[in-house]
């Protein structure tokens, strides 16, 4: 059993079959050697994914990294960011309290 | 291939022409008040009575009333149910009537007892219970008999996703989404919000223009829904248990999700909650990520069965349709293997292929429809919730 599936040959990020420790060296298309350990399940990056370019996953892009990540590094919420729902983002600022929620919903950069 | 080596199952025909599963009697509450009522005279006809226990039919306006109305409706006219018998109160929204006519409509018996005329509680489950078993037993002497494939309109759901899910599990249920649309059956698709991110590869499946634009602008829709909320949809999406078994984003989540509507099947319809699944392919329904509202409306639509795929486990069953539970988490299959009818977990360490395991869930399927019991049903699990967008007034 590989201890890594990567799904389309386009894909910057495997999947972790089993826990992964750190220094062990994955025989992938191009070999890496993990860098930190990845639990079950959790993604690995298969080579430099540099800040702001995507992750892609199943051949198309799940996200964009938040920082450069090197080959071997785990990849997910701390350094992955969805493009997707950011509904934080379009108000322009975190904190959301109730007098915001009441306003239209066309005040909130709908399209 | 001739007709007799089609694959077939063991189903009921209506007198409508549509093909159940199960054989229900369904006594369907119109409004949160009767409900006790209803699961009181289910029960006592129970395994064939089910009841449809919900918390709405009053105190809403617009769209979700007509929601609550219809999704009661399409259950009364589903041909997973025999006969039925509606319990009203007296004074709510949705109107008895109007469901007994579903039910007669699709020819099939239908009843009212009403609490309020009836004088209470007892009297009123005192006489439903009366009239549920004369249906009860009008329904045990109704035979299956051999129907063709092609009547399956099949829910295809995932629920408690994780690594395995996009890929053993939603995959597997995509070749058997494929297999039964060659077959000229149908199969539908929910949970918008766990398409977005995937959308490119469903609208590219789209025979015209109008039915690629319209699974965009539904996508968009909630997308803009959650927007305007002022929040992250991370908080949701993907969800805390989804965040620790490996998914990161929603796309991520999406593209493993949408495994399930098969890889090739066409796109043939975009349709609203609860609405009639009336093309062979693929529909998609524009129904929330919610597990059990999702459901309630792909079998609202007409779905006789729904396979569900599930990395963590969840017990989500349905009132009158089968849920069949696979995952390909070795480690579920064994935790909560009470809830779980098959495991492909064999997929990911070369156990078994991915063809395979989709023979076995295609059996399954046919299996089931011609009246083996899924693990939900055997554990009672009969969760029903209809669809709310604005608040009760």
């Amino acid at each position: 059993m590989n201890p890594v599936i990567v799904i389309s040959p386009s894909d910057n990020v495997a999947t972790a079959l089993e826990p992964l420790e750190s220094g062990r060296v994955i025989a992938a298309a191009t070999p890496f050697t993990v860098r930190e350990s990845i639990p079950r399940g959790h993604k690995v990056s298969l080579c430099v994914i540099p800040m702001g370019a995507s992750v892609v996953k199943y051949g198309s892009t799940i996200g964009v990294a938040t920082a450069a990540i090197p080959a071997g590094a785990h990849v997910h919420t701390h350094n992955v960011l969805s493009a997707r729902g950011r509904g934080d983002l379009a108000a322009a600022e975190p904190a959301v309290d109730a007098a915001r929620l009441a306003e239209p919903p066309a005040d909130k950069g709908a399209p | 291939m001739t007709a007799s080596s089609r694959p077939s199952f063991l189903g009921y025909r209506r007198p409508d022409g549509r093909v159940g599963v199960r054989n229900h009697l369904l006594v369907v509450p119109t409004v949160i008040c009767s409900s006790v009522v209803a699961e009181r005279v289910a029960a006592a006809v129970a395994p064939i009575g089910t009841a449809l226990p919900h918390t709405a039919g009053c105190g809403q306006l617009g769209p979700d009333m007509t929601t609550t109305h219809e999704t009661l409706a399409a259950y009364c006219g589903h041909p997973n149910v025999g006969a039925v018998l509606v319990i009203a109160l007296g004074c709510e929204q949705v109107v008895a009537q109007h469901l007994a006519d579903a039910a007669r409509s699709a020819g099939k018996p239908a009843h009212i007892v009403a609490i309020q005329s009836e004088g209470g509680t007892i009297r009123a489950t005192t006489r439903a219970t009366a009239i549920a078993r004369e249906l009860v037993a009008e329904l045990a002497a109704m035979r299956r008999e051999p129907c063709d494939i092609a009547e399956l309109i099949l829910s295809v759901k995932c629920g408690g996703s994780d690594y395995t899910s996009g890929l053993a599990s939603n995959p597997a249920l995509g070749r058997v989404a494929d297999r039964l649309i060659d077959l000229g059956g149908a199969a539908v698709l929910g949970e918008i919000a766990e398409i977005m991110g995937a959308e490119h590869l469903l609208a590219a499946r789209a025979p015209n223009p109008d039915t690629a634009r319209r699974l965009i602008r539904v996508i968009q829709r909630v997308e803009t829904d959650a927007m305007a909320l002022g929040f992250d949809i991370r908080g949701t999406q993907p969800s805390p248990g989804n965040i620790r078994g490996g998914l990161t984003t929603i796309e991520e989540k999406s593209l493993g999700a949408t495994h399930k509507g098969g890889e090739r099947s066409p796109l043939a319809d975009v349709v609203g909650y609860s609405a009639p699944i009336t093309r062979k392919g693929l529909t998609v329904m524009d129904t929330p990520g919610l597990d059990v509202e999702s459901v309630t409306g792909m079998v609202g639509g007409g779905a006789q069965a729904v396979v569900f795929t599930t990395g963590l486990g969840t017990p989500t069953g349905n009132p009158i349709a089968p849920v069949i539970k696979i995952t390909g988490n070795t480690r579920t299959a064994e935790a909560m293997a009470d809830n779980i009818d098959l495991d492909v977990s064999g997929v990911l360490d070369d156990r078994e292929t991915l063809e395979a395991a989709a023979e076995r869930l295609f059996d399954e399927v046919l299996a089931v429809c011609s009246g083996r019991d899924a693990a939900a049903e055997r554990l009672g699990h009969r969760e029903f919730a209809i669809h709310r967008r604005n608040p009760t007034i």
